[in-house]
């Protein structure tokens, strides 16, 4: 754990004894098996709301606490712990970065105090194909004399269903595939012309597809720049990717935990079974993994902070090593639990299935690779 | 700005200041050429010597000694201060290497476990780098299994009389003192009956032979003891505690391993090198992009690396005990310059296949040996294996794996 101010740590430890309370992965399951539509209790995400953690990267003149993205990332990871389902990263991390970092002071004044007090949710639509790719945008956004009319479809929207609005990536001029020509929206998810369908997700949590046939926007519902929006978009994604990192290394976190619990407990031939070498080295390996990881998250989230200028590079390092991490974890957790960890009754099938959600949002490890190696020039 | 900030500020003043007037030019940038000292003469032989002496009276060659023992009494923060500036002028510190394993290991360990007397004989010839040290620990029969030792000491009334064998002891052939864990109880279980004894290595009872390595370098020695001889008052803590002594010496072993710096993490950037022997493509992205990805990947775990040592330094508000922790840094490590080395290697093609000659670059050549040299990096100071079975026990609280005595 990175060195933390007191009240960081007041945060992290009101966050950590909350979620296992009342946000836990019982809960979670309660929904997922209810027989309601919806994706997360909102009774969950009210409580989540006025303990303030909506408003936590927010600044106080428009409703937050202005506390920073590591101490949001506390946050997440305790709920990426229990696998909470709520929409706090999706709007009050994402929805609250593109508002932040493209907004007009009108954009932020009406949005902002909104996605705080919970009564905005507020997502990125961004994908279209089934991989992350975003200057494939092929979404029009064609002008005329009132403002601008979408076209086109999104794909594995973050809350998708329950949002209120949506910043939508959309392609002003150029050809998919180029940075150029890239215009962010504020779209409200009521706009006429809009169709949301939802995603059964192997993680049964909130993504959707969105389609927009001839939807109606003015020039005020332009985020940044028109043409200009791949540069603020990567900013956002940078923030998406970091913030997402935090919730993996909890996720990952808890399923080494239970992991580390099980080989102390299960025996077999007469002993436990983490007397034996070879899963005693495994799960060293695992711990030092986790550690390197959570070294790599904390420094993405302290770059943002500090407004460092490698945030790039340190979000592609965090989500690919915390990827990398969370991946072999999750397949580890089933293989210790051995045929315990194959039932749904058992928890480890929803780690394991929530962890493939988390790697291939925002990127998965391949494109992290990739992009630090563009990054660093070669 | 706090008053304690304040006080570095000033302190880096006075650093830079002192360092204006004493260091000598000379030796700008000059580290590794002077080494040990044995390669240089005239006036760098001089210039060095002085440097080393003054750096010694100011109690920075180990600042953090109380200044009693040669040091300075200074923080950890003190010495990255110092640290720091000496980078920014081509200065440096040749004591920790001047004193072996005398600064970094033994040092630590009587500072903790020895007498007064012990401190005050030991500690300030150390940090003077007088003295070199080296440690007897491994023998033939006792590797990763170190406890089965028995090279042994007799009590003779007024002196111990050693006998025995130990090997892979780095320095053994210039050392003038060494530490070494030996059986004083042949009797107790094998953990119990051992101690830890210094003594001289210019005495007609010790004998050194160098150990030519797949390097081609000799950075160790067997060393033989045939009626060795150490004083009384030279055993180290308690009678047969060794064996506790020497793990916690080992942590400081581990804690001097895995630095930030290290032989195999600096240097040009590796993409650079990639891209002389690779070629790239009219992006400029490497042509082969199997290498290109496993080699961004090595890139970000050298960078997760260096990322926790920061963490822990952080954590620890600059002050890092000796923990557990330790231990998953030197695996780390481990792979971090094992990876380096062998990325190294393939993306030279066969220009990384020479052993000598000029159709070869000192670069060349430079990274062969280095590559053969980290192979050790796995198995000395507790092997990758050992340091896996630490941190299954120690941190993470399994049961004692198959490890028997």
């Amino acid at each position: 754990m990175a060195a933390l101010t007191e009240e960081q740590s007041m945060i992290q430890h009101q966050a950590q004894s909350w979620v296992i309370k009342h946000a836990s992965v019982q809960e979670f399951r309660n929904v997922r098996d209810g027989e309601s539509d919806v994706e997360f209790s909102p009774q969950i995400w009210s409580e989540m709301v006025s303990m303030g953690w909506a408003g936590i990267i927010i600044p106080e003149a428009y409703g937050g606490s202005d506390l920073g993205y590591l101490t949001f990332g506390l946050i997440l990871e305790q709920a990426g712990r229990q696998l909470s389902a709520s929409p706090l990263f999706a709007s009050a991390l994402v929805g609250a970065s593109a508002i932040l970092l493209g907004g007009s002071e009108s954009q932020k004044k009406m949005l902002l105090p909104g996605i705080a007090d919970g009564s905005e949710i507020v997502t990125l639509a961004l994908e279209e194909g089934p991989r992350h790719a975003p200057k494939n945008i092929d979404l029009t956004a064609d002008s005329n004399a009132d403002g601008f009319t979408l076209s086109g479809s999104k794909t594995f929207v973050c809350e998708g269903m329950s949002a209120t609005s949506y910043i939508v990536a959309a392609r002003t001029d150029g050809k998919a595939g180029s940075p150029e020509g890239i215009t962010l929206f504020v779209v409200p998810a009521d706009a006429e012309g809009i169709k949301r369908t939802k995603l059964n997700t192997v993680d049964s949590r909130g993504y959707a597809n969105i389609e927009f046939s001839q939807v109606k926007v003015t020039v005020g519902a332009v985020l940044g720049t028109v043409g200009e929006g791949h540069a603020l978009l990567e900013a956002i994604l940078d923030r998406a990717r970091a913030g997402i990192a935090a919730e993996m290394l909890g996720t990952g976190s808890q399923a080494f935990e239970m992991t580390l619990e099980y080989l102390k407990t299960r025996v077999q031939f007469g002993q436990v079974i983490g007397s034996f070498q070879a899963l005693g080295h495994r799960a060293a390996g695992f711990y030092s993994q986790k550690e390197l990881a959570r070294s790599c998250v904390e420094a993405a989230l302290q770059s943002i902070d500090n407004n460092d200028g490698n945030i790039d590079e340190m979000s592609s390092l965090a989500k690919c090593k915390v990827g990398d991490f969370l991946h072999d974890m999750s397949n580890e957790l089933i293989q210790i639990h051995g045929g315990i960890g194959m039932t749904d009754e058992f928890n480890a099938g929803l780690y394991l299935k929530r962890a493939r959600v988390l790697e291939s949002s925002y990127g998965n490890q391949a494109y992290h690779r990739n992009r630090y190696a563009q990054i660093k020039g070669f | 700005m706090t008053e304690n900030k304040l006080k570095l500020d000033e302190f880096r003043q006075e650093v830079s200041a002192w360092l204006e007037g004493n260091f000598p030019k000379s030796l700008n940038g000059k580290a590794s050429e002077i080494g040990l000292g044995k390669n240089v003469s005239g006036r760098l032989a001089e210039d060095s010597d002085t440097w080393r002496k003054t750096l010694a009276a100011q109690g920075w060659g180990i600042a953090t000694w109380p200044a009693e023992y040669g040091g300075a009494g200074l923080s950890q923060k003190h010495v990255q201060i110092i640290n720091e500036e000496m980078d920014e002028i081509g200065a440096f510190n040749p004591i920790p290497m001047l004193a072996g394993m005398g600064v970094t290991m033994v040092g630590p360990t009587i500072l903790e476990y020895g007498t007064e007397a012990q401190k005050l004989r030991h500690l300030p010839k150390m940090a003077s780098g007088e003295i070199f040290w080296c440690l007897g620990y491994s023998e033939p029969g006792a590797g990763s299994d170190l406890a089965s030792l028995t090279t042994k000491a007799e009590d003779k009334g007024d002196h111990w009389l050693i006998n025995g064998q130990k090997v892979w002891t780095s320095g053994a052939d210039i050392a003038q003192w060494c530490g070494a864990l030996v059986r004083t109880d042949p009797k107790a279980k094998k953990r119990s009956g051992i101690s830890f004894i210094m003594f001289p290595m210019d005495q007609a009872g010790v004998k050194t032979r160098p150990v030519k390595l797949i390097s081609g370098d000799s950075p160790f020695c067997e060393m033989f003891f045939d009626n060795a001889k150490a004083e009384k008052n030279e055993l180290l803590g308690d009678l047969n505690d060794g064996w506790s002594l020497g793990k916690r010496l080992l942590q400081h072993e581990r804690q001097s391993q895995t630095g930030e710096g290290g032989p195999a993490t600096g240097g040009e950037c590796l993409g650079d090198i990639a891209k002389r022997y690779v070629g790239t493509d009219e992006h400029g992205t490497l042509e082969d992009t199997d290498l290109r990805l496993r080699l961004a990947n090595h890139l970000m775990d050298e960078q997760a690396h260096k990322l926790t040592i920061r963490r822990i330094m952080a954590e620890a508000k600059g002050n890092v005990e000796v923990t557990a922790v330790a231990s998953i840094l030197k695996n780390s490590a481990t792979d971090v310059a094992q990876t380096r080395t062998e990325l190294l290697m393939e993306l030279m093609g066969t220009q990384g296949l020479g052993w000598e000659g000029d159709e070869y670059s000192q670069d060349e050549l430079g990274n062969v040996r280095m590559w053969l040299g980290v192979k050790a990096m796995s198995i000395y100071g507790g092997s990758y294996e050992v340091q896996k079975n630490i941190i299954s026990k120690n941190i993470l609280g399994l049961p004692e794996t198959t490890q028997k005595g």
